[in-house]
């Protein structure tokens, strides 16, 4: 049995094993079998974010902590390592986020949507056309907002609030709203 | 299978005495059963809100195929397989110990939605739209017409159109409607066949792809540049089509940059890519590219289908015959007014893509004809306690994944908000899916259960990887039958 197959395996009883022990699942579990189980996802690549890293890379042990506001109003504090993206950051703590990250960190929807303020949000890199694609389709777009699979922890994001904006969609649809499909 | 009812209304006798059950069949404390009619996106993501907000909740999801997840597998292009990683998490809820799948199951003609309705608490339908819009001319019934569903469902592998054929041996196709399936549509028909092979495109269609003489698609809407409904990704997607060049009209964006600064962002930013694809020269690489491109697409606005006109044999498309607009008041009140000047377009494939539909599953089911959707207010359907409803059937067939997403949480939370206030009554026992069986097996229906589906997913997989594929899709329901119950 190969080292690859063998992996799969075991996250696939791990997977069995949590979800049996009615253990609530977790984006964590979702990634681990995108990441390990390639056939699960179609056999696409995922990425974990634009802060992909291959999986040897050892991240770094410095923690950076966070701040969430869910979109009920809790604040949920929670740290990372330099490097993950917040999107990791949501998965690996198992943070309790209905629906965020739902393409895996791949561009290619909305739902990992946050709201910085505009002191952080001025402090990090530009913005690429995908990313901004997606974003267009957010729910409650502000001019601090960004997808959280793109936003990286460093030490200068020591201490920021992220704010999960509610996606509940707008009754008030007009033709700007949003895309029709 | 009656013994297996009988046992199980035991253990939940038990469970009220003791609050736990010794049997592995059941799960103790599961005592309010939620049934969900649709196994797609809509019906999922209302069964994950379910299951992770409640501990006593038990859902059984019903798919009238023996496969799951819906459009999700049917509808997204084959070149979009990021958007298709929202199977993992469905994967995970069918997985989860409160959670069961049960395919081959069709709601309406198997079980009817008031046995399923006695059967448990609350039953959401979640089925979307199988149906679309017609254009209603005259020649939508000649040969080389089709509706973008069906065509959509033929690359996608949907059963029921396997046998589409479509000829694609005309030089130029026409698709009405400037939505995302339409570029959806346009992307497939022009895609450099060595980029499609690698997809989970069915075989068949991609056998006639490589065959295909179409080298020029127009997409085709009764109103303007502002109101295309597609989004920015797709536009940019068919602007960086390799071999391909975008041939615009000019003449149709007039005073179209005066109305920019006045945009909301998404329809801006959209406006803008398109205004520049359409009247800026391009830069010298870029317009070595295009000289190059063998195969070219554009949009045509203020055109509304009239007649598809026939071939000399009368037999097929050979034509389609197009009422040109103008567009009257502003704002977001833009409507389309025929002038009364007529344009014919040469084509051999006329593609509508104008809209999914979706219809009525049951007499028992309020049904709205006009709107084509369940009247509900806020999931719950009117007139009729008990019954709740998500997604597309709900609220129309539009938004992407993550509409769907937020609308079926919104639903189970209506549902759970109403079993704790009491408006939906959980005080009886209901047999859930032990009850649903003992029909089912007395009609001779034998549901597909989600580890049979992994006998489906694993085979698909298995003949995808011989070609350089992630799955070569089975076509065939009898097919997929015989490898779930290998």
């Amino acid at each position: 049995m190969s080292v690859a197959s063998a992996s799969r395996q075991f996250f696939t009883r791990l997977l069995q094993c949590q979800t049996k022990c009615a253990i609530p699942f977790h984006a964590a579990s979702r990634v681990l079998i995108s990441s390990y189980l390639p056939q699960v996802s179609g056999g696409n690549k995922v990425l974990l974010g634009s802060c992909a890293q291959p999986l040897s890379y050892s991240r770094s042990e410095e923690k950076v902590t966070v701040y969430f506001i869910n979109h009920d109003g809790r604040k949920i504090t929670t740290s990372g390592a330099k490097g993950d993206s917040l999107l990791d950051l949501v998965v690996d703590q198992n943070l309790d986020i209905d629906g965020f990250g739902a393409c895996e960190g791949t561009l290619a929807c909305s739902t990992c949507h946050v709201i910085l303020d505009q002191k952080v949000y001025n402090q990090l890199g530009p913005i690429t056309d995908e990313e901004n694609d997606m974003l267009d389709l957010a729910f409650g777009l502000t001019d601090t907002s960004r997808l959280g699979c793109q936003v990286c922890l460093s030490r200068d994001l020591e201490g920021i609030t992220v704010r999960v904006p509610d996606g509940v969609n707008d009754m008030r649809r007009s033709d700007d709203a949003g895309p029709t499909l | 299978m009656l013994k297996l009812f009988l046992t199980s209304a035991r253990c939940v006798r038990i469970t009220r005495f003791h609050g736990v059950c010794g049997l592995a069949t059941s799960t103790p404390a599961s005592s309010r059963k939620v049934c969900i009619v649709g196994g797609g996106p809509a019906g999922f993501y209302t069964a994950q809100h379910l299951v992770k907000t409640r501990t006593d909740v038990q859902v059984d999801i019903y798919e009238r195929l023996p496969v799951p997840f819906g459009l999700v597998r049917f509808g997204v292009a084959p070149d979009h397989p990021e958007v298709k990683n929202v199977i993992n998490t469905f994967t995970q809820t069918a997985q989860h110990a409160r959670c069961s799948f049960h395919g081959n199951v069709t709601v309406g003609k198997d079980v009817t939605v008031e046995e399923l309705q006695e059967a448990y608490h609350a039953v959401v339908l979640s089925y979307g739209a199988e149906g679309n819009r017609t254009m209603g001319v005259p020649g939508e019934d000649l040969a080389g017409v089709y509706s973008a569903k069906d065509f959509v469902g033929w690359y996608n592998g949907l059963p029921r159109n396997r046998e589409l054929r479509p000829d694609l041996s005309c030089e130029t196709a026409v698709i009405l409607g400037q939505g995302n399936v339409a570029l959806d549509v346009a992307r497939i028909l022009l895609s450099p066949v060595d980029i499609l092979k690698k997809t989970d495109i069915t075989q068949h269609a991609l056998d006639s792809l490589a065959e295909s003489s179409v080298r020029r698609v127009l997409i085709v809407g009764r109103r303007g540049p502002l109101q295309v409904a597609c989004t920015i990704k797709e536009l940019r997607e068919m602007l960086n089509l390799p071999g391909t060049r975008p041939e615009m009209e000019a003449s149709e964006f007039e005073g179209i940059a005066e109305r920019l600064k006045a945009l909301a962002r998404p329809r801006k930013r959209l406006t803008e890519l398109l205004l520049k694809a359409a009247v800026e020269t391009p830069g010298e690489e870029e317009l070595e590219r295009r000289n190059r491109a063998e195969r070219a697409w554009g949009f045509r606005f203020l055109r509304r289908p009239l007649e598809v006109l026939p071939s000399t044999d009368l037999i097929r498309a050979a034509g389609i015959r197009l009422a040109v607009n103008r567009l009257e008041g502003d704002g977001e009140g833009v409507w389309a007014v025929a002038t009364g000047e007529v344009e014919d377009v040469e084509c051999g494939l006329v593609i509508s893509s104008i809209g999914y539909k979706s219809l009525p599953i049951d007499p028992a089911v309020p049904f709205d004809a006009r709107k084509a959707i369940i009247p509900n207010t806020m999931g719950r359907v009117q007139q009729t306690a008990g019954l709740y409803c998500s997604g597309w059937v709900k609220r129309g067939p539009t938004g992407v994944i993550a509409t769907t997403m937020n609308d079926s949480f919104d639903t189970a939370r209506t549902l759970l908000q109403d079993m704790d206030k009491g408006t939906l009554d959980v005080s009886t026992i209901k047999p859930g899916s032990q009850g649903v069986s003992v029909l089912l097996e007395k009609r001779g229906v034998k549901p597909v259960s989600f580890s049979d589906w992994e006998k489906i997913n694993s085979e698909e997989t298995r003949r995808g990887e011989t070609r350089g594929k992630p799955r070569e899709k089975m076509l065939d329901v009898g097919e997929m039958l015989q490898v779930a119950r290998a």
